[in-house]
């Protein structure tokens, strides 16, 4: 209780300027925290219970709004709550809040919302990266001990990185997504934004698992992913991909990555530098052709008829819906809509869809080669730290470069998680972690390792 | 690749998305550029194999069973119009 008091409390005095949250369901918060404190008091807690959590606004939570920070879902009201939002009731979470994200999770930068920017509790003048950026701002300004993300392309791994705090996008396939809103339905995965990696070992412990509403879910038992907190990397072979320090990457951030790199080294891990992942320069157009196609697909059901919203004055069924699709959707989302509409239409399907998804074989035996060899790859999360507000809001292609190095892991549907890795100019730097299909335990425990041998991860923005 | 501002109408209108004039140019150039550069990589790679199946799931089938379902009224109260238990659209026939 005295917890959830304290997030509550925190969030009433710093939302104002950060702008985390889109909803803040304070009372039944304050109600769930009182069941929360019975349940411990009757000895049945579990680690999560009582723990104050803020959940994205793409995820279906039960009566209480489900935004997607959109206007066509401004008053959508969920009859139903996602599997993940389910299993966390189950474990007895206070949800203090939904948060802000790009409209529909298609952004970099969580300025393609439609009800205001969320701002880097680091830095108020920059983007806390995105799409999951009121997740990750809330858990690194203390408005909630631990929040859920959805990573499309680094949706969870970004915003983790501009905000100094931890991101994992698990595989494909072990995390439901029933419930959740879909976006780009081969590439989205939910997971846990946390301010440390063992609180991200415990929310995963709690969201993995299959779930038959998830016709892309996969079927095998979950580990208790704790029991890979052992701090021992030891003999442990690591590749650094060198594709991923792009030209543009400025030199102190290349710096900051190469000592966390280093540190991997002293604490026992056999680096070696010199890997090449040389599909990673095609996964730019692979994504933004495969997403925004699946996007196109997706969103064809915003159409003013079943929920949503609807233009008031039309003439006719179809100008109707053409009007509702004007003035519901953002300014992002039509440009993605119309290029993945573009990829799958007559006379350019071959061309750009077809050709983009068989590239997306090529990227996926890549890394699949590279983990014969490797236990995991190291890079940065990010090629930069997190830039201003508003400095690539009418460059579509330089706001899609944010993602370079994140984008090829949902390509590949392995897992990848962001722990920070140190500061420039007192701006945040993540380190990214890439892992085999389902091999979540050697991420969580490399990410741990260096963890316990740094104190980056407890570097606090001063908020002021 | 050059999308025109009538190529630009053609794919709204697959897409059932009102464009305003200035909507229309700017999509016209962003899109442009943007497929300039998706070119640019394509064209750098053969790829002639089978696209992806992520961990090698195709038709997942489940069994086919009855089981409750929501309330007409908790489905309708989030439709924008609704008559006789039903959603109300514009009509389709003129």
């Amino acid at each position: 209780m005295e917890l959830t008091q304290a997030v509550l409390a925190q969030i009433a005095r710093t939302d104002g300027k950060i702008h985390s949250y889109v909803t803040v369901t304070k009372d039944a918060a304050l109600e769930q925290a009182r069941r929360a404190d019975d349940r411990i008091k009757e000895g049945k807690a579990v680690p999560l219970t009582g723990i104050p959590a803020a959940i994205k606004d793409n995820m279906c939570t039960s009566g209480i709004r489900t935004t997607c920070s959109s206007n066509m879902l401004a008053g959508f009201v969920p009859p139903y709550d996602a599997t993940v939002i389910n299993k966390l009731w189950d474990s007895g979470m206070v949800m203090v809040g939904k948060t802000n994200l790009d409209e529909f999770a298609m952004g970099s930068s969580t300025e393609n919302s439609a009800f205001g920017v969320t701002h880097n509790p680091w830095d108020y003048d920059r983007v806390p990266g995105g799409s999951s950026g009121g997740s990750a701002a809330a858990v690194a300004a203390d408005q909630a001990i631990y929040a859920l993300g959805s990573d499309t392309g680094g949706s969870i791994r970004l915003p983790a990185s501009f905000c100094g705090v931890v991101g994992l996008k698990p595989t494909y396939g072990s995390v439901s997504r029933f419930g959740l809103v879909a976006f780009g339905s081969s590439l989205d995965q939910i997971g846990p934004i946390t301010k440390d990696v063992t609180d991200a070992a415990l929310v995963l412990n709690v969201i993995a698992g299959y779930d038959r509403r998830d016709s892309t879910s996969v079927n095998r038992p979950v580990p208790d992913y704790t029991k890979a907190l052992n701090g021992n990397i030891k003999g442990m072979r690591i590749g650094v991909p060198k594709e991923y320090f792009v030209d543009a990457m400025p030199a102190d951030v290349r710096q900051t990555v190469e000592a966390a790199i280093s540190k991997l080294e002293e604490l026992g891990a056999s680096i070696d530098r010199d890997v090449s992942l040389s599909l990673t320069d095609f996964a730019l157009a692979t994504y933004y052709l495969i997403a925004p196609a699946e996007a196109s697909a997706n969103l064809a059901r915003y159409d003013g008829t079943k929920y949503g919203y609807r233009a008031p004055e039309a003439d006719s069924m179809w100008d109707a819906m053409e009007k509702t699709r004007e003035n519901g959707f953002g300014p992002e989302v039509k440009r993605r809509i119309m290029l993945g509409t573009y990829a799958l239409s007559a006379g350019y399907y071959d061309a750009y869809y077809k050709k983009a998804q068989s590239i997306r074989r090529l990227i996926w035996e890549e890394f699949k080669q590279a983990f014969s060899k490797y236990d995991a790859l190291v890079t940065p999360t990010s090629p930069t730290v997190p830039f201003k507000i508003g400095e690539k809001a009418d460059d579509p292609l330089q706001m899609y470069l944010s993602d370079v190095c994140t984008l090829p892991i949902n390509i590949a549907g392995i897992p990848g998680l962001s722990v920070p890795c140190g500061l420039v100019d007192g701006l945040p730097v993540g380190l990214q972690i890439l892992g085999k299909s389902f091999d979540e335990v050697t991420l969580l425990r490399i990410g741990h390792a260096y963890e316990q041998a740094t104190d980056w991860h407890k570097q606090k923005p001063a908020l002021k | 690749m050059k999308l025109s501002r009538e190529q630009v109408v053609h794919i709204a209108t697959l897409a059932r998305i009102k464009l305003t004039d200035e909507e229309i140019d700017k999509f016209s150039h962003q899109l442009s550029d943007l497929l300039a550069n998706f070119d640019a990589a394509l064209s750098k790679i053969d790829a002639n194999v089978d696209p992806l199946v992520l961990n090698d799931l195709a038709d997942v089938c489940r069994e086919d069973e009855a089981a409750p379902s929501y309330a007409r009224k908790e489905i309708l109260r989030n439709a924008p119009d609704k008559e006789d238990g039903c959603f109300k659209v514009k009509s389709v026939l003129e």
